[in-house]
């Protein structure tokens, strides 16, 4: 026991918890764990905006699997930090933010800089604290970092009051939690497990719809095992990308609005649909009712709730997918002669739609494709990067044209679709993981809302690298205006903006300005390789847009393919 | 369908608020609440009716059972169960009515709780039904005041057991 103050308390009990790496901005009230910290062995990286400091961490979770930890102040500090929990949320990111507080003596009577922090977050945390009392402090820390790591991981909020950081306690380390109304259910139910397999062995056209949480659970190689030994294609959601390898014969590439001709018509066609730690979101399954209409249903899933809430499936197993898939592995047969044939039939059949309508754009040696530039990014990095993206038509081409290989190499905000997301997260994921290539797939939209990251970047000398797909529009919204709203460009084109090759050196930087397609590759492989951060405005075709799409609400097998190509995939019956 | 769900919570200040939020901000509907504390001083229990087809009711127990600080959710309308409502209503009682209302009391096993001048207060427990049925008679009298504490309930003791 050694007498200690809350705020020594609580850096203690981080460091415990194997913290080595924080964001966040100091203020009024932390004035006290910013003096201890100032001593500790935590690497403190101090972004330009609250909102950073929450996208790094989630940018730095998603790329190493630990918890991401971010601080800032109360009142405005706190409340910039809403978007980046909520973004997390979504997705289920394991993160800690901790704001700072007013004094318990003042909280409610609208003091300097307060805000309900707790009251605000609510809805978009996982759990959330109010430390009223110093002795609580150790076991909050402790139970936060349990809760944001494990089931389904999520951002837990600690709100720390300034009088409870400065308040002293003999204080002894707490080991364990316990809480009583929170048990993950870890392990499937075998029953469960027995009809899945039985399932899925009679299956003539089986599909995996893979999602984020096969990358969250670490069970890349049992689905890989799953797929290749009972010839199953795989199709992932934007956040499972990665999950299965993109370059090999079984994979689909990503499914929904802007998926490929082949994952939407594998998912239309299947008989079986195995989704692994996937949600049905919107996106993925356009008109719910048309969506694997003729299959039977089996969703692994860690979160009760996530079962039967958009799509009633026939097998829900409640579990972790790594152990699921484990035991699921143990208890299937493989496929017999008979059962091989027609298995590679349907592979056949999924092969010939890869091959009928591949992911595609018109190629041009007057102008830089957008699609071209991630083409390039993929090659001169060998697929070996990790990619953050923006949101809007970045995000969407960076999905489509970069091959991920492994988990963990794709960081999008898939959930919420946060702009600004792409470079504070590309900033944490490289403090995780610093022999990596990071790199930020950007629109000159959403690159504008968190660009003061960049002095971050500079500052901690961390060479992340910004590739904007600069069409002087906000692309995706532009795109459905041309679409669906007859061209009507309604405040969508960015008239002014910057010089981002000299905002970029303003910020101590280096910039590039790319005009031409055959500087791409040069300008790549100077700015992948140097040990700066970069900025490379790739002046791109301004009104590409992204194919395929289906139309919001549609059946997901109704895709525009092209300008001026619809084509409705006509459903076979199932032999 | 309406469904009675008694849900056990810490008894940490914050809870109800996260309940409440989690039913507002689903758009899921809550009809009446009641909160006390248990036997066991930490615990709390709720009783939410709401109301809704299967699948949001599925979503709402599951929902709720992924709060950290809910220990407990057992939607009691799938089983067997009691359940009571406690209610206060005041009555104008000119002199010739009171008689009236005194039997009204009498037939529904109600106590007069206060007496004004010009009215009568009758504390009335039942199921819904029972207190809808009271209000029903009392109406025409002239109901002045009411509350009520919204529902309790309780699953039957297993006959087994």
């Amino acid at each position: 026991m050694t007498d200690m103050s809350g705020a020594e308390i609580l850096v203690d009990s981080l460091e415990r918890e194997g913290v080595d790496v924080m964001f966040g901005y100091p203020g009024g009230v932390l004035l006290g764990i910013f003096d201890v910290l100032f001593d500790s062995e935590i690497n403190f990286i101090l972004t330009r905006h609250e909102q950073g400091a929450s996208h790094a961490a989630d940018g730095y979770a998603r790329s190493t699997g630990k918890t991401g930890v971010c601080l800032a102040t109360s009142g405005p500090g706190a409340t910039n930090l809403v978007t980046g929990i909520a973004t997390a949320y979504m997705d289920s990111v394991p993160m800690v933010a901790m704001t700072g507080q007013v004094p318990t003596s003042m909280i409610g009577g609208d003091a300097f800089q307060e805000a309900d922090i707790v009251g605000i977050t609510r809805p978009i945390t996982k759990h959330s604290y109010l430390v009223k009392d110093v002795r609580d402090l150790a076991r909050t820390v402790k139970e936060a970092f349990h809760i944001a790591s494990t089931g389904r991981p999520g951002p837990v909020l600690i709100d720390l009051p300034k009088d409870v950081m400065a308040a002293r306690m003999k204080h002894a380390p707490i080991d364990g939690v316990e809480l009583r109304g929170y048990k993950p259910t870890l392990d499937g139910n075998p029953k469960q497990i027995e009809r899945a397999a039985k399932a899925i062995e009679k299956a003539n056209q089986p599909v995996i719809y893979a999602g984020g949480g096969v990358n969250i659970s670490g069970a890349s190689e049992e689905m890989f095992k799953l797929a290749q030994s009972q010839r199953v294609p795989v199709t992932m959601t934007l956040l499972g990308m990665g999950c299965f390898p993109g370059s090999h014969e079984l994979s689909l590439g990503m499914l929904g609005m802007h998926g490929t001709y082949a994952a939407n018509m594998a998912i239309s066609d299947c008989d079986v649909l195995i989704a692994i730690g996937a949600r049905f979101d919107d996106r993925v399954t356009g008109k719910i009712q048309e969506f694997a209409p003729n299959a039977r249903i089996i969703h692994i899933d860690i979160d009760p709730s996530a079962i039967s809430k958009n799509v009633s499936v026939h097998i829900p197993i409640v579990g972790d997918v790594k152990r699921v898939l484990t035991e699921l592995l143990k208890k299937i047969k493989a496929p017999d002669d008979v059962k091989k044939k027609t298995r590679e039939k349907w592979v056949g059949q999924v092969k010939e739609w890869k091959t009928e309508h591949p992911l595609a754009y018109e190629k041009s040696d007057s102008v830089i494709k957008p699609q071209f530039v991630v083409e390039k990014i993929y090659e001169v990095t060998g697929g070996d990067a990790i990619i953050c993206t923006e949101v809007g038509q970045n995000q969407m081409w960076a999905a489509q044209f970069y091959k991920f290989e492994k988990s963990r190499r794709f960081l999008s905000s898939g959930g919420l679709g946060t702009m600004g997301y792409g470079l504070p997260a590309a900033i944490g994921a490289k403090m995780g993981n610093p022999d990596a290539t990071v790199i930020d797939i950007a629109g000159d939209g959403s690159f504008q809302m968190n660009v003061q990251e960049l002095a971050t970047a500079a500052q901690h000398c961390l060479p992340v690298k910004v590739a904007i797909l600069n069409n002087q529009f906000l692309g995706m919204v532009r795109q459905w205006q041309d679409m669906f709203f007859n061209k009507r460009y309604s405040h969508t084109c960015l008239a002014v903006e910057p010089d981002f090759k000299a905002l970029a050196e303003a910020y101590g930087a280096r910039g590039y300005l790319v005009t031409d397609p055959k500087d791409v590759v040069p300008v790549l492989e100077e700015a992948l390789f140097s040990p700066e951060p970069c900025v490379m405005d790739f002046r791109v075709d301004r009104e590409e847009n992204v194919y395929p799409m289906v139309p919001a609400g549609e059946a997901i097998r109704n895709m525009i393919l092209g300008p001026e190509k619809k084509k409705t995939g006509k459903l076979r019956a199932v032999k | 369908m309406k469904h009675t769900i008694s849900v056990m919570v810490e008894n940490k200040f914050g809870v109800l608020a996260r309940v409440a939020g989690l039913f507002s901000g689903r758009g899921y509907n809550i009809e009446s609440l009641c909160v006390a504390p248990m036997m066991d001083p930490s615990v709390s229990v709720m009783t939410i009716v709401t109301q809704g087809d299967d699948r949001v009711i599925e979503q709402v127990t599951k929902q709720l059972n992924k709060l950290i600080d809910v220990i407990k959710v057992i939607d009691v309308t799938e089983s067997d169960y009691i359940d009571r409502e406690l209610m206060l209503v005041r009555v104008s009682a000119e002199r010739e009515k009171r008689d009236e209302i005194m039997r009204v009391a009498q037939i529904f096993k109600s106590r007069v709780v206060d007496v004004g001048p010009k009215t009568l207060t009758l504390e009335v427990t039942g199921t819904d039904d029972k207190l809808d049925a009271v209000l029903r008679i009392l109406r025409p009298l002239g109901i002045r005041e009411l509350v009520r504490s919204g529902k309790v309930a309780m699953l039957r003791a297993d006959p087994r057991k």
